[in-house]
């Protein structure tokens, strides 16, 4: 079973320092959610793992399956199991999501791999038939013109095709309304297993109703604070960021 | 009719074959000189040519009268670049009939022409051709069914000079009409030493189903420097012309000068494809135009890849009454190259509409130009032009230029223009990556996405290759 292991993490966007020694491990089949107010560096835990080039680690461990991924190119990081869904995905123009995912595939497979087109097809119409996406999509340029929740069905779409080891989900359920809230929350619900460890972060509760999480842990300024299980985030919603903070301030 | 005459020509131990460019790999040549006008340009060498063909006078004064039109015109250094003055016209061999263009071994053939054979999977028989091992390939053979289909249909496909011997009827009329000798410089020189190239006439209604290829007609002439296109479509015909081809072509002349006239009567359509792709060291200087007469429709898709210098702007005069006009352009420039490259409007009817689009791609030190010419005088009433063009700027290097030059007048009239700047987002390549897409892999999607839209327009042999072609392009451009 593969685990994913951030260690005392720290990181920074330039000079200043955003995640303050944050320590979480998450193994295949558990889902963790991570909540938090705006600017406590719930993002940027996602986006730094995954290798995003704005931000540097000025401290701390990421392995994966007990080896350092901080030395990887993002690439290479999403080539060993990691999957970053975006809070604000990309559009890749001219470019239709059939031949985006072909190819991602066909870079897993590696020099003289062949991709077998049928069987491509029919996984692909599966999982676009599961995320109440049309058929039509296919041709369409990746994420182009299309609105929040198709976006965000459209990263659900990616990473069922793509078959991750470990999903970072940022803020997934921002910009979404009840009924494509549903739809995603079943897509990821659909790829729950023993296969796949999920750090799904989220502002609501709301989402939590649908991917109930095995683990919920609370971030503030740059640290985790306080963990427990799903009732934990109930809790928050009753009482609210500030019932932290004095918690803290007692502590 | 003067029989040829003997040129002498020097050879001297150092520099055996003049005016081909040694730093493109060592030649073996053919040391006969028998159907050879020689180095340099001069009247002798245009009577030897028209001699050779075996030509009426009136063609050899309209190449006499060419001539001293080239010779009288300055480059045109004044807008376009001084690269052009590194051409050595003293030093250009004019005129090679069969079997005397240099050869060179397979093996000498540097690796990185034949992997890109390989990667656009181009057949083993074309490669020879393609590289310049051999001086011809047949294909006489491989699409005699389609010229015999063809001709069925009472189309005329010949080369210049079987046309204009055998048809002057037909093709007279309009040759040098479209694009006089005087146009440009260059237009000049190719009406004094053209060569090779397709006349090609379609009889009234006649809708030709399959593209024509210059391929139908090749043999080492009609693959030349000089050559001379002029296609006729009568009213209500249609027909598809295809040129060049995505693999690199290797030339040894360094000045290519094309002439390309279209003639679409009433409610005739013609649509003209250029792929090219020459080698690192051709001057690329090509005048193309059309004449669209009432309702008819002129479309030029060109695709510019090779070369070192291309000078192109397909163009249509919009002569009759809802003519209507358009131009694709993609073209990409790395290192060492200038795609100088646009397309001319000229509105002279009623209710003419024209639509040029044109993506330019920069990599490494390549720059890209953009010139589009939009004239709409201001006695017409309902004219409409859409232009957009796009540049994309791969590295901190790469250079792009844009020159439209619009003249609108009147008050009845339309025209839009949209342009563009950009770099490859460095956020959409994260994107990309985070998929598992290597930087280069990434890179690569990105611009093959931006010109997809136009590729898609290209007929389906070419658009594989295309991508292929960019994508081998874009190879080392990361990084």
């Amino acid at each position: 079973m593969s685990q994913l292991e951030i260690k005392n993490l720290h990181i920074a966007i330039g000079e200043k320092e955003i995640v303050k020694g944050l320590t979480l491990t998450i193994s295949q089949g558990e889902v963790h959610a991570v909540m938090g107010p705006n600017g406590t560096g719930k993002s940027t835990l996602a986006k730094a793992i995954a290798g995003h080039p704005d931000y540097t680690i000025t401290g701390g461990e990421v392995l994966l399956d007990g080896k350092s991924i901080l030395e990887l190119e993002p690439d290479e990081r999403a080539r060993a199991g990691l999957f970053l869904a975006f809070q604000y995905p990309n559009e890749v123009p001219g470019v239709s999501i059939a031949n985006f995912l072909r190819a991602a595939q066909q870079a897993r497979l590696g020099e003289g791999g062949e991709l077998d087109a049928t069987a491509y097809y029919k996984r692909l119409y599966e999982k676009m038939d599961l995320l109440k996406i049309d058929r039509k999509f296919t041709s369409r340029g990746v994420n182009e013109g299309f609105s929040g929740g198709e976006k965000k069905r459209c990263e659900i779409l990616q990473m069922a095709m793509l078959e991750p080891k470990f999903a970072l989900m940022d803020e997934t359920d921002s910009g979404l309304d009840i009924d494509a809230l549903r739809i995603v929350a079943e897509g990821v619900n659909h790829q729950r297993g023993p296969g796949l460890g999920v750090l799904l972060i989220t502002h609501y509760q709301r989402l939590l109703d649908y991917i109930v999480p095995d683990y919920v842990h609370v971030m503030f300024d740059g640290r985790i604070v306080k963990s427990g299980d799903k009732s934990l985030a109930l809790e928050l919603e009753a009482k609210g960021y500030d019932w932290v903070k004095k918690e803290l301030a007692q502590a | 009719m003067k029989p040829p005459v003997e040129l002498e020509v020097p050879i001297t131990a150092d520099n055996p074959v003049a005016g081909i460019d040694q730093s493109v790999g060592d030649f073996s040549y053919d040391v006969k000189y028998e159907l050879d006008a020689g180095t340099g340009l001069n009247e002798k060498t245009v009577d030897y040519i028209s001699a050779a063909k075996k030509e009426l006078p009136w063609l050899l004064e309209f190449r006499r009268n060419a001539l001293k039109v080239f010779e009288s015109k300055p480059l045109p250094t004044h807008w376009a670049t001084r690269d052009l003055e590194n051409i050595n016209f003293d030093k250009i061999r004019y005129y090679l009939a069969s079997g005397q263009k240099p050869k060179r071994t397979w093996d000498e053939v540097p690796d990185d022409i034949k992997k890109t054979f390989e990667r656009l999977g181009i057949p083993e028989q074309e490669r020879k051709f393609l590289a310049g091992v051999e001086a011809q390939f047949d294909s006489e053979a491989a699409y005699s069914n389609i010229k015999e289909a063809v001709s069925k249909q009472g189309v005329i496909f010949a080369n210049s000079t079987e046309a204009l011997r055998e048809h002057p009827e037909i093709f007279r009329k309009w040759f040098g009409k479209v694009i006089p000798t005087g146009d440009n410089k260059f237009s000049a020189l190719n009406s004094a030493v053209f060569s090779g190239g397709s006349f090609i006439y379609v009889p009234p209604g006649v809708k030709v189903s399959h593209p024509l290829q210059a391929y139908f007609r090749i043999n080492a002439e009609n693959f030349g420097q000089f050559e001379r296109t002029l296609i006729i479509a009568d009213e209500g015909a249609e027909v598809t012309y295809m040129e060049g081809c995505t693999a690199p072509k290797f030339s040894t002349s360094t000045l290519h000068s094309a002439v390309v006239e279209l003639v679409a009567l009433k409610g005739a359509k013609i649509q003209y494809i250029t792929v090219q792709n020459w080698s690192a060291n051709v001057f690329n200087l090509v005048t193309k135009r059309g004449l669209a007469h009432e309702e008819a429709e002129i479309k030029w898709i060109d695709c510019n890849i090779g070369s070192r210098l291309t000078m192109k702007y397909p163009g249509v005069v919009l002569k009759g009454r809802k003519a209507r006009g358009e131009v694709i352009s993609i073209a990409l420039a790395n290192d060492g190259q200038h795609q100088d490259t646009g397309a001319k409007m000229i509105h002279a009817a009623d209710e003419t509409t024209s639509t040029i689009i044109a993506k330019s791609i920069s990599v490494g030190q390549g720059r890209s130009t953009y010139r589009g010419q939009v004239h709409i005088p201001k006695h017409l009433k309902g004219c409409k032009n859409n232009t957009e063009c796009d540049a994309l700027l791969i590295n901190t290097n790469s250079r792009t230029d844009t020159y439209p030059a619009i003249t609108v007048r009147g008050d009845a009239n339309a025209v839009q223009h949209e342009a563009s700047v950009s770099k490859v987002s460095e956020e959409m390549i994260f994107y990309m990556q985070s998929r598992g897409l290597t930087e280069g892999q990434a890179m690569s999607l990105a611009v093959n996405g931006f010109i997809n839209d136009l590729v898609r327009q290209f007929p389906m042999e070419y658009s594989v290759e295309l991508k292929r072609l960019i994508d081998l392009e874009m190879e080392g451009s990361v990084g």
